[in-house]
């Protein structure tokens, strides 16, 4: 953390792209926490393949169901990871891959509702050796 | 580009209603577009940009891929089983080609 701030610009670049990532997802929905839950190792050693999984508590019925889930890595150049759709069929809105992570980072997943909620979750993963080389 | 070989795992049968997990891999070098080569020129981005999972013609669940999903993508979902038929798995490459599978299932 202390290392962090002698860096207050990369940071702030950063946080806009990944804001409006979340402004876009949630819609002017307020956003939530709770409900979904993001799971990640605590160290990656190696950030060419991170496993992430998400799960969120839903009924998934027709009426009351997630729609989407959002995995954002707020630390890459991009920090878009992947969007999984789900529909009631899922039977249950959970869903793991494997990620590039350049650097430690935080990594954050928002959940939408059929019934128009948004919850957000999110954790940070220490990267021992980066995964976007150049 | 070389071919890209997708496996699946769906089990066989399962009870009505049953919710399942399915596994899925395709091989693919997933260039992020991010990385140069040593002249130092921006190797161009190619990844699979799209999975969609459909059960007898219904999607069941798909996902947008972006340049950080790691090399040989790997997805682990869920699905329900209404009844006996077909899974089928898609995969869209950013070069336009289009990639699928198909797992039976018998529901007991």
């Amino acid at each position: 953390v202390l290392a962090m701030t002698g860096l207050p610009r990369f940071a702030s670049a950063e946080d806009a792209k990944v804001q409006a990532a979340i402004d876009a997802f949630a819609g002017g929905a307020s956003i939530e926490t709770g409900t979904v839950s993001l799971s990640a190792p605590e160290i990656a050693e190696n950030g060419n393949t991170v496993p992430i999984g998400v799960s969120v508590d839903s009924p998934m019925t027709d009426a009351d169901h997630v729609t989407a889930v959002m995995l954002l890595a707020a630390g890459n150049p991009q920090p878009g990871v992947a969007t999984f759709h789900f529909s009631s069929m899922s039977g249950s809105a959970d869903a793991t891959t494997r990620m590039r992570l350049a650097k430690t980072q935080d990594v954050i997943a928002l959940a939408k509702t059929s019934t128009g909620k948004v919850f957000m979750d999110r954790k940070t993963v220490k990267v021992t050796i980066g995964g976007c080389g150049g | 580009m070389s071919t890209s070989k997708p496996r699946v795992k769906v089990p066989k049968t399962a009870s009505k209603d049953e919710v399942i997990q399915i596994k899925t891999l395709i091989s693919h070098t997933m260039e992020s577009g991010q990385r140069k080569d040593d002249k130092g020129n921006v190797i161009p981005r190619s990844i699979i940009n799209k999975f969609t999972c459909e059960f007898n013609g219904k999607t069941v669940f798909s996902c947008d891929l972006e340049p950080a999903i790691s090399a040989n993508p790997y997805l682990e979902f869920s699905a329900k089983v209404p009844e006996t038929g077909t899974f089928k798995f898609t995969w869209v490459d950013d070069d336009g080609s289009v990639y699928s599978s198909e797992s039976k299932i018998t529901v007991e």
